[in-house]
């Protein structure tokens, strides 16, 4: 066992974990904050993105030791004093989730995208979000919402 | 998840005297292919050294040559500058690696020692003879890939850094599987101060390979015509439940004509 130090959502938070520990079942468990999800055992679904130190991560794959001493955001740092991220609000008024399972790694991977790239096109947004995969909505009402929260956060 | 114990290397030769003392010990780097081989009990080490902190990432161009650090990251390879105006075929390729998340933490060290047989980078260091470098000595591209996820490397041998001749004209072009995104069939193509090569990834019974008849028809004359309709021998091409082995054969053909159209 090891002790596993982080920021999460902007809060120093550290708990005992062994080094097998994924990072999302340290989030899941360890931290007990459940919106992250697991959706697949093979690092493809993007149900369990994450920001870590700036860059959207699947942290399914990737070991809470390995992510000693970083700034991680979770889907429950992004709304503040009750009100929605710009990015949550567009996926709420676009219709861009039915279940809701693949979500929040939709919500961290979109504005990773579109903090990087402010000004980009359908095409581009299509092809950010590869590694999301959403069982639902066919995936058009998800890039409505990526372009509408993008021209939001831009303000 | 088996079991391991887990430790920091300060350098590659840390890492590699570390990861010698071990049981079974395997080194980390961006975890990306090894994380989901241990999770599903494909792999099983004792250890993980983890590269993070050996100093191994980062990006220069030398005169003639583009060294890339074993633990640069696919987005950085593929967001640099330097590389885009020194070999845009291979920032393009880096572009292509699997999906944003996956570039924020693969790396081209693992990527070339794991020697995936439908990986892209195995296809750039083998298509631009390169130099791979290690904590030990250097290994030129042709003898680095010795078949299926095998390579050159000794037990505990760790790689510090890919160097990529800068050629004249290349490009890469893959077809990929459309759910994993690995190629079905990627052919690098490049003309420069290595010769002509076209390295095949995806295809090949034993992994990544140069297609030598269409490098010497190429080198006759460097232009998609020259390729148009040609094959590679079927009886060397994998088959499995995504293409079958005729298929590919046509493809690695119709893939070089693309990539020589579209090199630059
Ligand atoms: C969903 C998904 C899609 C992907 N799609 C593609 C794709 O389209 N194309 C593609 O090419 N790849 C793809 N990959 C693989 C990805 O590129 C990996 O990053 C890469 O294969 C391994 O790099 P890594 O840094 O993650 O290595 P790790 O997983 O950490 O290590 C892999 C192996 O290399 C060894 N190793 C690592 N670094 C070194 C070193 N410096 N010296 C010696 N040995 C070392 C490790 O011991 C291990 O055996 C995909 C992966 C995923 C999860
Ligand atoms: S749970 Fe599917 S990619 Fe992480
Ligand atoms: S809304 Fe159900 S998986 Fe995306």
């Amino acid at each position: 066992m090891a002790t596993v130090s982080l920021t999460v959502n902007g809060k120093v938070m550290s708990a005992e974990a062994s080094a097998d520990t994924l990072l999302v079942n340290f989030i899941r468990e360890n931290l007990g904050m459940t919106g992250t999800h697991v959706g697949c055992d093979t690092s493809q679904c993007g149900a369990c993105v994450v920001m870590v130190n700036g860059d959207s991560v699947k942290s399914c794959t990737m070991l809470a030791v390995q992510a000693e001493g970083t700034e991680v955001t979770t889907v429950e740092g992004l709304a503040s004093n009750g009100d929605l991220h710009p990015m949550q609000q567009a996926f709420h008024d676009n219709h861009a989730l039915q279940c809701g399972y693949c979500t929040p790694g939709m919500l961290i991977s979109s504005i990773d995208l579109v903090t990087k790239n402010p000004n980009a096109t359908e095409a581009e947004i299509r092809h950010g979000l590869e590694g999301n995969l959403c069982r639902c909505t066919g995936y058009h009402n998800i890039v409505k919402a990526v372009q509408a929260g993008a021209a939001e956060m831009k303000g | 998840m088996s079991e391991f114990n887990y430790a920091m290397a300060s350098s590659a030769d840390d890492a590699s005297t570390q990861v010698k003392g071990t049981g079974d010990g395997s080194l980390i780097a961006g975890g990306m292919t090894l994380i989901p081989s241990i999770k599903l009990g494909l792999a099983t080490p004792t250890d993980l050294i983890d590269l993070a902190g050996a100093g191994l990432s980062g990006i220069s161009v030398e005169g003639t040559t583009v060294t890339i650090g074993a633990m640069t990251r696919h987005v950085d390879v593929a967001s640099s500058k330097e590389v885009v105006n020194a070999v845009p075929a291979l920032s393009g390729m880096a572009s292509g690696i699997g999906d944003p998340q996956v570039r924020n933490r693969g790396t081209i060290g693992g990527s070339v020692a794991n020697n995936d047989p439908a990986a892209d980078y195995p296809a750039a260091c083998l298509g631009l003879g390169a130099t791979i470098q290690t904590n030990d000595r250097e290994i030129s591209a042709d003898d680095f890939f010795t078949g299926l996820f095998t390579t050159a490397l000794k037990e505990g041998e760790v790689i510090t850094s890919v160097g990529f001749p800068i050629p004249e004209r290349a490009a890469y072009v893959k077809f990929p599987n459309p759910a994993s995104r690995y190629a079905l069939v990627g052919v690098f193509v490049s003309d420069g101060p290595m010769g002509i090569r076209v390295a095949v990834t995806g295809a090949g019974i034993n992994g990544v390979y140069r297609e030598s008849s269409f490098e010497s028809a190429l080198s006759g004359a460097w232009e998609s015509a020259t390729l148009d309709g040609v094959k590679a021998d079927e009886s060397s091409m994998a088959s499995d439940i995504h293409a079958a082995a005729d298929y590919r054969a046509h493809l690695v053909g119709e893939i070089a004509r693309r990539a020589v159209a579209a090199s630059v």
